[in-house]
């Protein structure tokens, strides 16, 4: 049984990773502000029933993703079930590796590092229906297993993987196509 | 030694392209067992085609998981938190 009088030492360290997390789920600061401190405010209640030795971080987060999908979801009015198109698999690959593999003198991860803006990812990945932005959040950003987002989202482990998959192929969709807005894609049919 | 014993129904069994890549995403969330982890490796290690595109996937995966969360928190937010439980949570000895 965890003691509230530890809380703060234990559970403060990861609010950065909270409030990230909290700007990803509901697009804008000040419901992401709110959303960390109610998670707070709830973690710290419930602390007695946290089990020490067990993961602090995928707790908190666990609080956290509920709280976002009993209120903050609903309040945005967001469809349960948008659908999402169907993309073919390695979709960003095969339209941007090749000009990756272009590039000269750099390691291919500086070089998707820097053709991949922070702006454009992070609207690729919130731009993604709730059903399958919170699985690649959690496990994309946040690095949690498929067994904790299960527990997290209450899905079975299948559901997590498919949502994953096909959240992530649309990300791919839609970086693909920031790029080829930018004309950095176009290029390619000279070459 | 262990490479010689083909059993297409074991974890551990030599995959096709088309078998490594649909293992692509369980292979990089770190999810598949050990054998079968071991099987996608020798695979990999003998086809650049799949291998080029591994490697573009576990970059994608550094590049969302780096830039999605690099945002500055408001510097208001901690003192928020411990007024709502009347705590000095940040230790500089007052509450908020």
């Amino acid at each position: 049984m965890a003691d509230q009088a530890t809380f703060a030492a234990e559970a403060m360290q990861y609010a950065p990773q909270l409030y990230s997390g909290a700007l990803r789920m509901t697009r804008n600061r000040s419901d992401a502000e709110d959303l960390v401190q109610e998670t707070y405010l709830k973690a710290y209640r419930s602390y007695h029933s946290f089990t020490e030795g067990t993961n602090l971080r995928a707790w908190l987060f666990r609080i956290m993703t509920n709280t976002f999908i009993n209120s903050y979801r609903a309040k945005q009015r967001r469809p349960d079930e948008t659908e999402l198109g169907d993309f073919e698999d390695l979709y960003l690959y095969k339209n941007l590796g090749s000009l990756q593999n272009a590039s000269v003198g750099r390691s291919a991860e500086e070089s998707l590092m820097e053709m991949l803006p922070d702006d454009e990812v992070k609207q690729a990945l919130e731009d993604l229906p709730d059903n399958f932005r919170l699985p690649v959040i959690l496990a994309d950003v946040e690095g949690f297993s498929y067994k904790e987002i299960a527990e997290m989202l209450d899905i079975p482990i299948g559901t997590v993987m498919s949502r994953l998959h096909r959240g992530r192929k649309a990300m791919q969709k839609a970086l693909h196509d920031f790029a080829l807005a930018r004309g950095l894609v176009a290029a390619q049919e000279n070459g | 030694m262990m490479d010689d014993e083909v059993n297409t129904t074991e974890p551990g069994a030599p995959r096709d392209c088309s078998e490594t890549l649909r293992e692509l995403d369980v292979f990089l969330d770190g999810e598949l067992s050990d054998d079968q982890q071991a099987a996608i490796r020798h695979h990999l290690s003998g086809c650049m085609d799949c291998l080029g595109a591994f490697d573009f996937h576990a970059e994608l995966k550094t590049v969302v998981a780096q830039k999605c969360q690099n945002d500055e928190m408001p510097p208001g937010l901690l003192a928020k938190i411990e007024l709502c439980f009347g705590t000095d949570f940040d230790g500089d000895g007052q509450i908020g």
